[in-house]
């Protein structure tokens, strides 16, 4: 129906640093279509669909989604409901924690959907893909497969007219597979104008679609239908057609040598074991009953899809896990975790390719070398040995992080074998890497298996590569469904390929069956879409952050028994009560009158009183050593001198090294003094000779006791509700964007006031239930009656924890990961946090810079909030300058977060 | 030997890791040195500016003279107020401390009757108000003082009293903070940098590949404490002569190297607490929760912030299991004490058993936590 192309691409070059992702590309796409984007991996695919979902930032060029320019943020806008995107890698744009439903539900808020329309949509697509079933599962714990449809009816909710897919099925087994384009199939029957661009790195996929464009390097190499693509090509396969499309220096080099079979000579005893092995984490059996041999020199291949339970048998055989039931052995000997000499006979590579990022490909290599105890002589030939043999030498020195995945791939075998290991244990090493470079490194494996006699474990998701290995086993839901060669799984029962007697064994093992995909009846009728409902969308991001947060109790017990258990300590251990104190006497005199004088002090309950001392250099040696904090030195004829009424002096020592600790015992010192003074003359009935001329009578007010508790009860909560909520929800929206779903923001019509918005309003929320278990805390458990305005304080405490959460949005904003998350916060709001906002010394004393990040800073108000109101009973008129100043802090932090937070990628 | 290459090649990819990684290095130069500038020199006299107000009855003299003798910048010009004006002006916290001198005051004074002189504290400022009211009556008494001694209203006081304080003389309450906001930043930056490495290695799948090379738990962790202590121990060295005695002048009178000593073992406990914070936690959220929870007591209840005695008896033994009440000890010990190794070994030595302690309950739960998966 439509005639004019959905995109429109013109000279559009996309860079990272000093790497060209795309490099002039001018493309149309025709509308209505199944429309595919193949190549290897690295060459600027996924770049590309992020452009044209506008995910990304163009850099140059233009480019024309659905009739409009994308460079045009209202054009954005206007579009991002018409589009859906998904992006690479299983179930990224899903919240794991949450049940199906739930994902489903909030994408459906998202679009403004109202409740009986989500509930029809949502049933819709449950049914139409067959998770109905699992609707009340959590999006975390389907299998990779499940994963997938999940995540394709999460972008299908709106019914867009323009579906964008990444590699949607790498990571995912074969009949999932299938089933996931039969389903697209059904849906594009049911949508004919809907168009649909795909990237994938399987060829055989590539073959139902449409229209094609072959890429590489950030160009396009061609582009028509598969049948014309094989046809200008001349080859019978859409892999070879796209190989002899690739420039020559890229081509395979010669023919691929097929790996020579397996010397079945050789007769001793297998390498690696397993009997019975057996893995459950609670209620959940990972692996079932597991047993195989391997023998010298054989490539075992492992195969099944994501969540079958490889990785967890891989990681038992390597004693990184200790089997429930059952037993493992490498050369004969049972695994052991501590045994650090079999782990030099051993290499692995695990299915994160664990590689450092941040050290180049030497010092990855060298490390590696380093730790497996290597002759520090042997080393460099080694390494340059491996650099030579993996074609890694142009590479030496960038950052492993650098790397396209396939070079990533390669570096981390080569790690694995630097110590010339006789077994390899790989685990999916070839996930997500493309054709070409999976070809190039069989090869390796080949070379290494025949020509070194290296055992060789391996699994992997691909039926090709289990046609390479000398045997296989297939493994769905935790158990082994059958072990044996290649070639006789893939003829048995007269199965056509691997892949098939894969798919019948998978179909044969499942209890409860997932029904294929059936067709979209009683598709919703013209959409009652309702645009622009912006409040729906911000309550659709609070909603399910809330319900996030209520699924990880954990956090949230943390959340509000950390912040009571601080109560307790704070409150009752910061205290000005100074007592305690260590005095010790140093009497010259030993009079009766130098001991009344003293006793005015050993009497008191402020001071402990210490052996005394006998000398100068003693005094001095025990003030060093801290065991002395007050010494009161009386000269020898005190005693005379008093009762002579001759002048005569007392010293009084006191360790200063805590001045306000100082001040507080010279204060204590002088009324001792006054008290011997006064007591003497009374005795001696000179009544008028000592008598003060003028009583000083202090008066404490609000806390007549002057203890520290009534104000520290009052001041707790400031702190811990600045520090908690702030950094709660800088590492939620970090998080975001580490995992990813942070997508799902760019490609939707959210706006970032929206966005942040929503995701605030459930930590407002946590902060102020906080505030209420605290202030309950104050007062029937620490007795500290709040006399004052509760209404004005609560506002106040509502406005102050929407502060705090402010200032968390601003920390994730400017920072990448989760750790530095947690680190900014925690280091730019402490200090003037605790130090600078009256909890001990008033903000008004203090000087400089100090004085001025205290006064901006919300605690200060708060606080002084929080201790009028309890202390000294302050109405809602006294307290209302406070709740206006603190009503300035949330959106000031907002704002600035909202100026900083970015739509688009780079 | 085997054990000691193997760490030492594992700190040197823990520091290019870091170098990589600006923010945090960013981070760990504000703290030490802005960050402990400000919060030092910030901290003027624990009274400064204080607001006092007189409800002067009297009007005299002696009473303006009162008046006259609180002077900046302890206090701020002191106001005058009516009687019936207190409670409100004490309410609305417009005045930390409102002297009444009552009406006939220097006339009693001069008759040696003995008149009151009342000071209203404001209670709830609890530093300033305790601090306050002492200086006030000593500065008072004085003024009252010279002003009988010049109207002959002889009142004797045979025995004289000399207050000398040792260590700080000057009562400067900067030094106190310099080395409390030393200790702060220490187990911040040291905590957090440890827990983030070993959360950062789980979360990118490298911890348990290095678990299957020949390199052992315990090598992995103290690789990770020792190239994290390093970096911290760095900036604190640079802290600690450049910004602390330096631009803060604070005089240090034992010895630099045994108080660098001190600190390092310090930081092997601090990082050791990282290591046991970054294997309890499962996420990030939880890493921050609790490294919350540990830090603010550590900085909180070490003794810099309010001194050790006046915590309640039940709290002290509690304390005692922070490593930083005795850093705070040794510091203050030989930061203005000039104590010796014979005086402060005792709290090296519990720092170092604290630190040790943690982390072999660390390397005992580190093996645990990898195999839950």
């Amino acid at each position: 129906m439509q005639d004019a192309p959905v995109v429109r691409i013109a000279s559009v070059t996309h860079s990272y640093g000093k790497t060209r992702a795309l490099d002039d590309i001018t493309l149309d796409l025709p509308a209505g279509k199944m429309l595919g984007l193949i190549g290897p991996d690295g060459v600027g695919k996924s770049t590309l669909l992020g452009l044209l979902s506008g995910v990304r930032k163009i850099q140059a060029g233009r480019i024309e989604v659905l009739g409009g320019d994308m460079t045009s943020r209202r054009h954005r806008e206007a579009v991002f409901a018409r589009i859906a995107y998904m992006p690479q890698g299983l179930g990224k744009n899903l919240y794991q924690d949450l049940s199906v439903f739930e994902n489903l539900d909030f994408f459906g808020r998202l679009f403004g959907h109202d409740g009986p329309e989500r509930r029809r949509r949502i049933d819709r697509l449950a049914h139409a893909t067959g998770l109905d079933p699992f609707l009340n599962r959590p999006a975390g714990k389907l299998s990779g497969g499940m994963k997938q449809k999940l995540g394709l009816c999460c972008a299908l909710i709106h019914d867009p007219d323009f579906l964008i897919l990444d590699e949607p099925t790498t990571g995912v087994d074969p009949l999932s597979r299938s089933q996931f384009w039969d389903l697209i199939d059904t849906i594009r029957i049911d949508r004919p104008q809907m168009t649909v661009l795909v990237s994938t790195a399987y060829m055989e996929e590539a073959e139902r679609f449409d229209w094609l464009v072959a890429m590489d390097d950030g160009r396009i190499l061609a582009t028509g239908t598969p049948e014309a693509l094989r046809q200008t090509t001349g080859k019978d396969t859409l892999e070879a057609a796209f190989v002899s499309l690739l420039p020559a220096d890229k081509q395979p080099k010669g023919n691929r040598v097929a790996i020579p079979p397996l010397d079945s000579t050789d007769t001793s005893a297998p390498v690696i074991t397993a009997k019975g092995l057996t893995k459950r984490f609670g209620d959940f059996t990972a692996v079932s009953n597991v047993s195989f041999e391997i023998r010298h020199g054989e490539i075992f291949g492992f195969l099944g899809s994501n969540g079958s339970g490889k990785t967890t048998t891989m990681k038992m055989l390597t004693g990184l896990l200790q089997p429930t039931e059952g037993e493992a052995s490498l050369f004969g000997q049972q695994v052991d975790a501590d045994n650090i000499e079999a782990r030099n006979r051993v290499g692995y590579m695990s299915q994160s390719f664990s590689l450092y990022a941040e050290l180049t490909v030497r010092q990855n290599l060298a490390l590696h070398a380093r730790l497996f105890n290597m002759d520090a002589n042997s080393i460099a030939p080694r390494i340059d040995t491996l650099l030579e043999r993996f074609d890694l030498r142009p590479h030496a020195h960038a950052f492993a992080g650098e790397l396209p995945l396939g070079l990533r791939q390669r570096l981390s075998l080569a790690c694995a074998i630097i110590h010339s290991p006789e077994m390899l244990i790989l685990d999916e090493p070839t996930s997500g890497v493309d054709p070409v470079a999976r070809d190039a490194f069989w090869d390796l494996l080949g070379d290494l298996s025949r020509k070194d006699k290296v055992t060789i474990f391996i699994s992997t998701h691909f039926m090709d590569e289990g046609m390479r290995c000398d045997r296989i086993s297939l493994m769905h839901a935790g158990e082994v469904l059958v072990y044996d060669t290649p070639e006789n799984l893939a003829t048995e029962n007269g199965s056509a390929s691997l892949n098939e007697t894969f798919i019948r064994y998978i179909t044969k093992a499942m209890d409860t069956p997932e029904p294929a995909a059936e067709a979209l009846s009683g598709t919703v009728s013209n959409t009652s879409r309702k645009r622009r409902n912006g409040l729906a969308r911000l309550f659709a991001v609070s909603r399910r952050e809330t319900l996030e947060v209520m699924r990880d109790p954990i956090r949230l017990a943390f959340a509000f028994l950390g912040s009571m258990l601080l109560m307790l300590l704070f409150a009752y251990g910061i205290s000005m009560d100074v007592t305690g104190l260590k005095f010790a006497a140093f009497d010259q005199d030993r009079t009766p009158e130098s001991r009344a004088y003293l006793a005015n002090f050993s009497g008191s309950t402020y001071f402990d009183e210490v052996p005394e001392v006998a000398s100068e250099a003693e005094l001095r040696h025990r003030m060093v050593t801290g065991e002395v904090m007050l010494a009161i030195e009386i000269p020898a004829g005190f005693g005379r001198a008093v009762t002579t009424g001759q002048p005569t002096s007392v010293a009084a020592w006191i360790d200063g090294a805590a001045p306000s600790r100082a001040a507080t015992i010279e204060g204590y010192v002088q009324g001792a003094h006054g008290s011997f003074m006064t007591t003497r003359a009374t005795a001696a009935g000179l009544a008028g000779m000592a008598r003060p001329i003028v009583n000083i009578e202090p008066r404490y007010r609000y806390n007549p006791s002057f203890e520290s508790l009534p104000s520290m009860a009052p001041s707790v909560p400031a702190i811990l509700l600045m520090l908690f909520p702030a950094i709660l929800m800088a590492v939620s929206l970090s998080r975001e964007r580490e995992i990813g779903t942070i997508t799902n923001f760019y490609v939707t019509p959210t706006s970032k006031l929206e966005f942040l918005l929503g995701k605030q309003l459930p930590y407002v929320g946590i902060g102020f239930i906080n505030w209420i278990i605290l202030t309950a805390m104050a007062v029937f458990l620490f007795g500290v009656p709040l006399k004052g305005s509760v209404l004005a304080l609560s506002l106040g405490a509502l406005a102050y924890v929407a502060g705090s959460t402010g200032f968390g949005l601003i920390v994730a904003v400017f920072v990448r990961s989760q750790v530095a998350a947690v680190f900014a916060t925690a280091v730019l709001a402490m200090m003037p946090t605790v130090q600078f906002s009256g909890l001990i010394q008033p903000v008004s004393t203090l000087e400089g810079a100090a004085r001025i990040m205290g006064q901006m800073w919300p605690t200060n108000y708060f606080m002084q909030m929080s201790v009028g109101a309890f202390n000294k009973g302050l109405g809602f008129d006294q307290l209302a300058a406070n709740i206006l100043l603190l009503c300035l802090f949330a959106p000031a932090f907002l704002t600035i977060a909202i100026l900083f937070l970015k739509k688009q990628e780079a | 030997m085997r054990r000691v290459t193997n760490i030492f090649w594992l700190m040197t990819k823990e520091f290019r890791t870091l170098w990589r990684e600006a923010i945090l290095l960013l981070l760990v130069i504000y703290s030490f040195g802005p960050g402990i500038y400000i919060e030092s020199s910030g901290a003027g006299d624990m009274l400064s500016n204080a607001a006092v107000t007189f409800v002067d009855e009297d009007r005299t003299t002696l009473s303006r003279a009162l008046q006259n003798s609180l002077l900046p910048p302890r206090y701020l010009p002191p106001q005058e107020a009516r009687a019936d004006e207190i409670d409100s002006l004490m309410d609305w916290g417009e005045t930390t401390f409102v002297v009444v001198i009552p009406a006939g005051f220097e006339a009693d004074v001069r008759a040696g009757r003995t008149p009151s002189l009342q000071i209203n504290i404001d209670a709830t400022k609890t530093a300033a108000a305790a601090i306050g009211t002492g200086y006030m009556t000593a500065t008072f008494n004085a003024e009252i003082a010279r002003f009988s001694a010049r109207q002959n209203i002889t009142a004797t006081s045979t025995v004289d009293l000399v207050l000398r304080r040792s260590f700080n003389p000057t009562g400067s309450e900067v030094w106190l903070r310099a080395v409390s906001a030393l200790l702060n930043w220490l187990s911040m930056l040291t905590i957090v940098l440890t827990g983030a490495a070993i959360i950062r290695e789980r979360e990118h799948g490298t911890i348990e590949h290095l678990l299957l090379l020949p390199v052992t738990a315990t090598e992995i962790a103290l690789a990770k404490i020792f190239a994290n202590g390093i970096v911290v121990f760095v900036a604190f060295v640079f802290s600690l002569l450049i910004v602390v005695e330096g631009a803060l002048g604070v005089p240090i009178a034992g010895s630099k190297l045994l108080f660098l000593a001190g600190t390092a073992v310090y930081l092997f406990a601090a990082a050791s607490i990282g290591v046991l914070l970054g294997i309890l936690a499962r996420t990030m959220a939880q890493f921050a929760l609790l490294l919350m929870l540990v830090i603010m007591p550590i900085m909180i209840l070490s003794g810099g912030m309010t001194p050790i005695e006046s915590q309640p008896l039940w709290l002290q033994p509690i304390t005692w299991f922070l490593p930083s009440r005795h850093f705070m000890e040794f510091a203050t010990a030989i930061i203005y004490r000039g104590a010796d190794f014979g005086i402060v070994w005792p709290a090296f030595l519990w720092t170092f058993l604290l630190g040790a302690g943690v982390l072999v309950l660390s390397l005992i739960l580190f093996r645990r936590s990898v195999a839950r998966g």
